[in-house]
């Protein structure tokens, strides 16, 4: 019997051993592998705080950073909210030199915190007053899209009905249960299309919409991934609803990024008078930042023709420099609409959140 | 009864001895105290305090305190609920693990955890493929006429509690399960000699045996289901809202930062509460695990059993591998008919969607193939397991035979699992964005975000595997000559081996499955799986979202070849 614990002790030790050798594996390989994605740094970067759609070329990147001779570092820190509040949270020790993604919804705020600094970017001239909202100059206007309603189109003329022409056509019993839209309290397309109600049928008015929009069964979901890819029967997750809020530009995209290729995109978007919202997407200069004349270099890149061209492929935005070209699926199936609903920043400022709680009572109650 | 009363006096002379020598327990706590302090405590107080502060400024009338409590008791009750339908599914399943050999059973057992991994948007698809409105579920009761209109499913509050049987389960069937195969049989089976009805000896054996288990268990799933956050939101809709949600909408889009440290604060007292409570009525259930080493699983031998052990591991695929099976199904299916042929539904096969992940059409200065993203993962998911374990099981091994100090310390030391990682994100921001701890842009940050998560799993998972250790084992050993050190690793580790290959699965799924503040924190250019499927899905076309099922499915088989990896060390037992 006394020899028991013993040969337990042997057996066990070579277990033991056997652990202590994957440590020490595991932790050699750790050691090794993690400076290594650590990229070696040239001697000078430049850092853009945006949110996680930002996307763009390598070699327009590049061009820029040779041009430069400097390293783009590019921090994603979420959606468009998100990316600004991290902005506004953090303003006192900026992350980022330059920041790029606040949009009309939310530039009052960005101003009224001060993140900005001005940069009259002599590249800022050509560009159509429209998107020129700041008048300082610290928010310098990038892209633009517009939120409006897509709809499938082959279910709609295979029921042989009409599209919707303006918005209240969307409350008619012929397009009962149709309609996905998002939350505007977790998605910006969700927020983008309640503004365009309230342009459209005014503040005292935009309630009644909803209260008939909500009688017509629209539903309702949390984000954009969600209507889009679950709910709306033309994506490619076939869901139960024809039409969904999302972009002018996502007919384009239906169309580039078709499986099998197609000569028409399975979707359209409702482009009547008032029926979409116009998001005008910001940059501008971080305030504090040590590195003034490199932001200066980076905000000019962000208007300059290379990256105003490869905004709409990347982005599924439009440029705001008349200069630059539109790919040829934009000029096809992306039409813009001619009069978009529009609200000043200043208003959707001093009135969102009365707003949008209107719109939970009902919506959400 | 025996080795009971052996352990619990054994115990006490253990603990007199180490009272002794209170420094060493003081070190064994630094690395775990410290690293908590800095990367949990540090954050959290920062936007507490940011929080109060302003406040302070705009008033308190305007905290929004009733809507906090409503918010409170939903989120406690979906918990509830959720918690008991979990033990309820995953009571059996932990059974048949331990229990019983089987053809599957090690696939089933590695797929168990990969629903803990998966993305909440792929998460709703299945569901919405199987149980949708025009799912397979309601076509065939359709069908067969049982039902006229389809059951509504999304946006219920059934959707929540099954997603979260379906994300929580492998906690269970994991720290329950491994607890039941090292239970002695012969235990039960005494009982039923002595004339128990197989009932009886379950109640009266089997189950306060598994007490302290099934109670860390049930602590985690509580916690995981507490602050739940993706499933409230896309599969609950927006009809319904948790704490966490709430932050979530307080704090990032509407920079309310009172609201939410109210919600936080709120949040915190409820997790502590939960984990004070746990630990009490663990220790009291606290109690001798039987012979050590023991392997009791064994074949189905008669036909009722094989049909039972059949039947619920059916059960089990049906649960784990359906919701599964159609991201992985489309991901190969071309559903999207040739133009003009919409009736005819083409179902193409193709790997087409896989090919293109390695393709960089758009040339994007972001692209990273699937085997960069995977990498990526693997090695935020390795850094996560080692440093979840590292301070893990030295906490573990204190807590098990914890004095009052101990004691005091663990709820503090559990809480980052049940705290919004929303408010943590943001913290974080505000602590290590300046100087003396510039890191925010550092890859490390990323494993530590993720081991604040990991620790408690380790903790819970090992705690009551150190507390079964025979103290005759160590006593044994020392009466050998081996020191303190030569012990640990020749008699602690080896018999809580198991359970710490158990433990570092979940670290390396918790990772995988990027959970916590990581979400939060601003990232540089290191995109693992789960971000290249959301970058994938947020941008429309047939092609991306083929792509965004292609990620996820070698997401799935990476997470289960991983865990499979792991546990293979348990299998050479």
């Amino acid at each position: 019997m006394h020899t028991y614990p013993n040969r337990r002790l042997i057996r066990e030790s070579a277990h033991a051993a056997r652990i202590r050798s994957i440590f020490g594996t595991v932790s050699v390989l750790l050691v090794l592998l993690l400076p290594a994605c650590q990229k070696a740094n040239p001697e000078r970067t430049i850092t853009l705080m945006t949110h996680d759609s930002f996307a763009v070329s390598e070699s327009v990147l590049q061009q820029f950073e040779q041009a430069a001779g400097a390293k783009v570092i590019v921090l994603e820190s979420g959606d468009t909210g998100a990316a600004l509040n991290k902005a506004i949270l953090t303003k006192a020790a900026p992350l980022a030199d330059v920041f790029y993604g606040v949009d009309n919804t939310f530039l009052s705020r960005a101003l009224e915190e001060g993140i900005f600094e001005p940069y009259s970017s002599p590249l800022a001239e050509s560009i159509s007053a429209d998107f020129r909202l700041d008048p300082e100059n610290r928010a310098l206007p990038v892209d633009f899209g517009d939120v409006c309603i897509n709809y499938d189109r082959e279910w709609f003329s295979s029921q042989m009905l009409a599209v919707p022409q303006a918005l209240e056509d969307l409350t008619l019993p012929e397009y009962e249960g149709l309609l996905a839209v998002e939350n505007p309290y977790t998605s910006s397309p969700g927020l983008a299309f309640l503004l365009a109600t309230v342009a459209h049928f005014g503040p005292e008015g935009f309630a009644d919409f909803w209260k008939s929009l909500k009688a017509n069964r629209a539903a309702v979901v949390d984000g954009w991934e969600t209507a889009y890819y679950t709910n709306f029967s033309a994506s490619s997750g076939k869901g139960p609803q024809p039409m969904v809020v999302s972009y002018a530009s996502s007919p384009a995209f239906e169309f580039i990024y078709a499986d099998p290729p197609r000569d028409e995109p399975p979707t359209a978007s409702l482009t009547g008078p008032g029926m979409c919202f116009r998001q005008i997407e910001f940059a501008g200069i971080l305030a504090g930042t040590p590195n003034r004349a490199l932001a200066e270099k980076l905000v000019d890149f962000l208007l300059s023709v290379p990256f105003q061209e490869d905004i709409p492929l990347q982005m599924a935005v439009y440029p705001v420099n008349p200069q630059a070209a539109l790919p040829e699926a934009f000029l096809r199936f992306a039409p813009l609409p001619e009069t978009p609903a529009v609200l000043a920043p200043d208003e959707i400022r001093a009135h969102r959140e009365e707003w949008m709680e209107a719109w939970k009572e009902i919506m959400l109650p | 009864m025996e080795g009971n009363h052996v352990a619990v006096t054994g115990g006490k002379t253990l603990r007199g001895r180490l009272s002794r020598v209170p420094v060493k327990r003081l070190l064994l706590w630094m690395p775990a105290v410290l690293f908590i302090g800095v990367f949990f405590y540090t954050p959290l107080a920062a936007i507490l305090r940011t929080g109060i502060d302003a406040a302070r400024e705009s008033g308190w009338e305007s905290l929004p305190i009733r809507r906090a409590i409503d918010v409170l008791g939903f989120t406690v009750l979906q918990a509830a609920l959720s918690t008991v339908l979990t033990l309820i599914v995953g009571l059996p399943g932990a059974y048949l693990f331990a229990r019983f050999d089987f053809p599957i059973k090690r696939i089933l057992r590695a797929f168990t955890l990969v629903p803990f991994i998966l993305p909440t948007v792929v998460v709703a698809a299945g569901f919405e493929a199987l149980l949708g409105s025009r799912g397979w579920v309601n076509l065939a009761l359709m069908q067969s006429g049982l039902i006229e209109a389809p059951i509504q499913f999304l946006h219920t509050l059934g959707a929540i509690l099954l997603a979260h049987v379906f994300y929580n389960t492998s906690i269970v069937l994991r720290l329950v399960g491994n607890a039941w195969e090292r239970l002695d049989p012969r235990l039960t089976a005494a009982a039923r000699v002595l004339g128990a009805g197989p009932w009886q000896a379950f109640t009266r054996i089997t189950f306060p045996l598994l007490m302290p288990h099934l109670l860390a268990a049930a602590a985690l799933v509580f916690l995981f289901d507490f602050t739940s956050f993706g499933v409230v939101l896309i599969l609950g809709g927006p009809a319904f809202s948790t704490i966490e949600v709430e932050i979530y909408i307080q704090a990032l889009q509407a920079l309310n930062l009172p609201a939410a440290a109210l919600l936080s604060i709120l949040q915190i007292a409820c997790t502590l509460t939960l984990i004070v409570i746990s630990s009490r009525l663990s220790e009291r259930a606290q109690a001798g695990s039987g012979r050590v080493g023991f392997r009791a699983a064994r074949k189905p031998g008669s036909i009722a059993e094989k049909t039972a052990v059949g039947v619920l591991a059916l059960m089990l695929c049906l649960l784990f591998f359906l919701p599964l099976a159609a991201p992985a199904a489309r991901s190969f299916l071309r559903t999207d008919p040739a133009q003009g042929a919409r009736s005819a539904v083409e179902t193409g096969w193709t790997l087409d969607y896989y090919r293109e992940l390695f393709h960089n059409r758009r040339g994007s200065a972001f692209f990273a193939t699937p085997v960069e993203m995977a990498g990526n993962s693997l090695m935020a998911a390795a850094a996560t397991a080692v440093l979840a374990l590292l301070l893990g099981i030295p906490a573990a091994a204190l807590l098990a035979r914890p004095n009052r100090f101990d004691r005091f310390l663990e709820p503090f030391l559990l809480l980052p699992l049940g705290t919004s990682a929303v408010s943590l994100g943001l913290g974080m921001l505000l602590v290590f964005s300046r100087p003396p701890a510039d890191w925010i842009r550092s890859p490390w940050m990323i494993p530590a975000a993720h081991s604040l998560v990991a620790f408690p799993f380790v903790v819970r998972g090992l705690k009551p595997a150190f507390a079964g250790i025979p103290v005759r084992l160590r006593e044994a050993a020392a009466v050998l000559g081996a020191d303190p050190w030569r012990i640990r690793w020749t008699v602690d580790i080896p018999i809580v081996r198991r359970a710490i290959l158990s433990s570092s699965a979940f670290a390396f799924a918790i990772s995988l499955g990027e959970f916590g503040a990581t979400s939060i924190i601003v990232r540089p250019d290191f995109p693992t799986m789960p971000v290249g499927i959301y970058r994938l899905l947020s941008q429309p076309g047939g092609l991306n979202y083929g792509q965004a099922m292609a990620m996820t499915t070698l997401l799935m088989l990476f997470c289960a070849g991983v865990v499979l990896a792991i546990e293979q060390e348990k299998a050479q037992t």
